[in-house]
């Protein structure tokens, strides 16, 4: 029963989108203000009947309902209760209503806290979140359906695919879904404010928000999928240049890339119509990454059931809404006008280098994942493109855009000095340099690639100190200090995103160029060395989880006669899924993770046994968390809090100032 | 039949990736070593996107023997490569060759910038032509006009 409710309750979600795309567009086209304001109640009523129909198919899953066909394919009776609950996302139906819950949640939010937009827009950008909506409801209700029974109810469930039973996955694709999904916004008010033929400095007060905060997840949502690659499969790779991971790094590059310009939409009310640019492609290549992972064109180790029937559907609300987009862009992008003229060099030039950076990169990326599928069909050649490739090919981009950062970032607006802000930065650069070539004495006969890294992230790290320092003034160390802690937030975001940036660039550099590795067929009790550590397989034991069977080692890591750490790495064996998964343990510290990952029995006695040593491996997602932490303060700037209430006093039913 | 292919597919994904095993390594550490370069570098024919070197498929530990035996053979790289391909066709390479259709793909990274660069010193160049024109736009020249007037 309840489950007919919440697919009685998408279906009245789906027929209040259509009425919520017609009726505000045409009311902001005839200029009819009731028809405009009926944008915010429909806009909240569909955010209820989705998150309605979003509850009923948790509560199927959380009382193993299986007379539900989702439920039986993914669930089992037996399955933890925080893997009941990510299960509802963890399949193709589950997790496009988790899509579409998100983006009525952020469509409600418009509605909730845009009062201070101008009323044709909020109700435009309505409109066209809306009409999102009601593509993605059709595609789900006609194609892909979450709620559909079973004839005959088995007693229990296949079980979810046990590699998808983590914490960190619980919790991946929700952050990115927040991130692809966020994008929409930025995408809606392009759409908006090209239909209205008007971008001003307040509609970049506005996208540029809503960009961060689909930025802020999109880039958690990667380091946790990263992070889970790094314990889950078994020998601590964390990026794969895989089509799914590219799916997800696309957006965010463009996303990366809009709310940069969007700061100079918002500052000086030019480069709009590339920021509009931007805002279509940012959630296009979000639409892209949802056809690549969901249409089977492109094989990929993410197991998401592909299906060409649904692949077709995808691909014409791809090419509907990017399509229409970019031809609305080629019509009126020429109507807005640029107000602020800059020179050569300035920030402003500056931004543009690390777009065309990031864009360029992109594009990279797309075409590397794409080359496959053209490469066959257009050329007759069958060929793979995998991580060599981009790995030479994308990684360029981000040593020049590392480069290019710390003395773009304190060029000033309008019109720079480029020697005044290059000499601001020697002693950084010198200090760097210094430390790069430190780090490339020390290792012997290892590859460059670890002191580059070095040499990169201290340039980030304190070419953003350095940055906050000289905003300080030029008092004494104390007064300067003082000054520092009350900079905007904006100026702390900033800082702190660049700095996570340089944290990861070098972390990713170290864990490449200087782990060491170690494969043995390990015999119980007995020790070997390793990279300084001494490593003992004390045993092995049988463990009987929840749902799975367990293969337990332990071992112990020394180090000069003193314990370091105590390990279990795992084999398990989920039987209703007939699925083995390996869990490896790993000692966290920030200069180096201890990885350890358990093998087969080896048929002369011993197990198989993978030892890593793998440098400043944590680094790497402490530097992505410090980027995610940088944008949460920009969020939290106070022309974001104030200016709603400037805009407020402006408006003819003033209330006083906060 | 789909269905099963892709079960099929996932579980020879999902067998834990345990790849190299210690039976296959070499004792000569050189030999060892540029055998984990070439096998990083060969794509495990039948799974999604894997190389060798991570998959543990049974065909990918069998070009992992496969490997190490030309070099113990004596052959260089290219030639362990080269036999790889002619018996598994150039699908088996992660990064593809630079030669013919595949330029395209290798010069589209610098072919972009250099249009992307070109774009953006040319539209700055007519802002800045514009701007020396007029420095007002037409709505601003009118409200000038209206100031002054007053």
């Amino acid at each position: 029963m309840i489950v007919e409710l919440g697919h009685f309750a998408l279906i009245l979600a789906f027929g209040l989108s259509i009425l919520q795309t017609v009726v505000p567009l045409y009311g902001a086209h005839r200029g009819w203000a009731d028809w405009m304001a009926a944008a915010n109640p429909m806009a909240g009523l569909q955010f209820v009947l989705i998150a309605l129909s979003f509850g009923a198919l948790t509560y199927a899953f959380v009382t193993s309902d299986f007379s539900v066909l989702l439920v039986v394919n993914n669930s089992h009776s037996l399955k933890p209760l925080l893997y009941k609950i990510s299960g509802v996302w963890g399949n193709h139906e589950g997790s496009l209503l988790l899509w579409v819950l998100i983006l009525s949640l952020f469509g409600a939010c418009a509605a909730w806290f845009g009062g201070n937009l101008p009323a044709s827009l909020q109700a435009r950008v309505l409109g066209v979140q809306a009409s999102i909506g009601a593509a993605f409801m059709a595609f789900m209700i006609f194609t892909s359906n979450p709620f559909l029974r079973t004839d005959m109810a088995p007693f229990d469930g296949h079980d979810l695919n046990p590699l998808l039973q983590d914490p960190g996955l619980a919790f991946h694709p929700p952050f990115l879904y927040l991130g692809y999904v966020g994008l929409s916004m930025a995408f809606s008010f392009a759409v908006a404010a090209l239909i209205e033929g008007k971008v001003d400095a307040a509609w970049g007060r506005w996208v540029r928000p809503w960009t961060l905060a689909a930025w802020i997840f999109l880039t958690i949502g990667i380091g946790l999928g990263s992070w889970w690659a790094y314990y889950e499969l078994g020998w601590g790779g964390f990026w794969f240049w895989d089509p799914v991971e590219n799916a997800s790094f696309m957006p965010w590059l463009f996303a990366t890339a809009l709310l940069h310009s969007a700061i100079v939409v918002e500052k000086r009310e030019t480069l709009k119509a590339w920021t509009i640019l931007l805002s279509i492609l940012g959630f296009g290549f979000s639409l892209m990454g949802t056809f690549i992972v969901r249409s089977g064109v492109i094989t990929s180790v993410h197991a998401f059931a592909s299906d060409p029937e649904r692949g077709v559907f995808i691909l014409m609300i791809f090419a509907v809404f990017v399509g229409g987009a970019l031809t609305l862009f080629a019509f009126r992008s020429a109507a807005l006008e640029a107000k602020g003229v800059f020179a050569l060099v300035s920030r402003e030039s500056a931004l543009v280098l690390n777009n065309v950076l990031l864009a360029v990169a992109s594009l990279v990326v797309f075409t590397g994942t794409m080359w496959p599928l053209v490469s066959e069909l257009a050329f007759g050649r069958v060929l793979s493109v995998g991580a060599p490739f981009f790995d030479a090919a994308f990684t360029p981009f981000m040593v020049a855009l590392a480069v290019v950062l710390p003395v773009g970032a304190v060029i000033p607006w309008k019109r720079g000095n480029l020697g005044r802000a290059v000499r601001s930065m020697w002693g950084v650069a010198v200090l760097a340099i210094a430390l790069g070539a430190l780090a490339f004495t020390l290792q012997t006969g290892r590859s460059a690639l670890a002191p580059v890294g070095v040499a990169l992230g201290t340039w980030l790290v304190l070419g953003a100190l350095a940055d906050l320092w000289q905003r300080s003034g030029r008092q004494g160390i104390g007064a300067r200090l003082a000054r520092m802690t009350r900079l905007p937030r904006a100026d702390w975001g900033k800082a702190l995103s660049h700095a996570g940036l340089g944290i990861t660039i070098f972390a990713v550099s170290a864990v490449l160029g200087w782990s060491t590795e170690d494969i043995r067929v390990a015999q119980i009790g007995e020790s070997f060395v390793h990279d300084g550590y001494t490593v003992t397989l004390t045993g092995v034991e049988r463990v009987q989880g929840p749902n799975y069977i367990s293969s337990m080692g332990h071992v112990t890591v020394e180090r000069d006669g003193q314990l370091v750490a105590e390990l279990a790495p795992e084999k398990r064996v989920y039987p209703a899924a007939g699925m083995p998964t390996t869990e490896a343990a790993i000692d966290y510290a920030l200069t180096r993770d201890i990885y350890v990952a358990l093998g087969d029995p080896q048929d002369g006695g011993g197990w198989a046994l993978r030892t890593y040593v793998k440098p400043f491996a944590s680094c790497l997602w402490l530097g992505v968390l410090i980027m995610a932490l940088g944008g949460v303060a920009s969020l939290s700037d106070r022309r974001y809090r104030m200016a709603a209430g400037a805009r407020r006093a402006a408006a003819p039913q003033a209330t006083p100032a906060e | 039949m789909m269905r099963a292919l892709v079960l099929i597919l996932s579980l020879l994904w999902a067998l834990p990736a345990l790849a190299v095993q210690p039976d296959e390594v070499l004792s000569d550490p050189a030999l060892e070593a540029r055998a984990r370069v070439i096998t990083e570098g060969l794509r495990c024919v039948v799974c999604r996107n894997e190389s060798v070197d991570d998959s543990n498929a049974d065909i990918a530990r069998d070009i992992r023997l496969m490997v190490r035996e030309r070099l113990v053979a004596g052959d260089t790289n290219d030639q362990a490569i080269q036999y790889m391909v002619d018996r598994f066709g150039e699908y088996i390479l992660l990064e593809p060759r630079a030669t013919g259709s595949n330029l395209i793909l290798w010069g589209a990274g610098p072919v972009l910038l250099l249009l992307a660069l070109g774009i953006a010193v040319a539209a700055a160049r007519r802002r800045k032509a514009a701007a020396r024109e007029t420095g007002l736009s037409t709505e601003e020249e009118a409200r000038l006009k209206e100031i002054l007037s007053e």
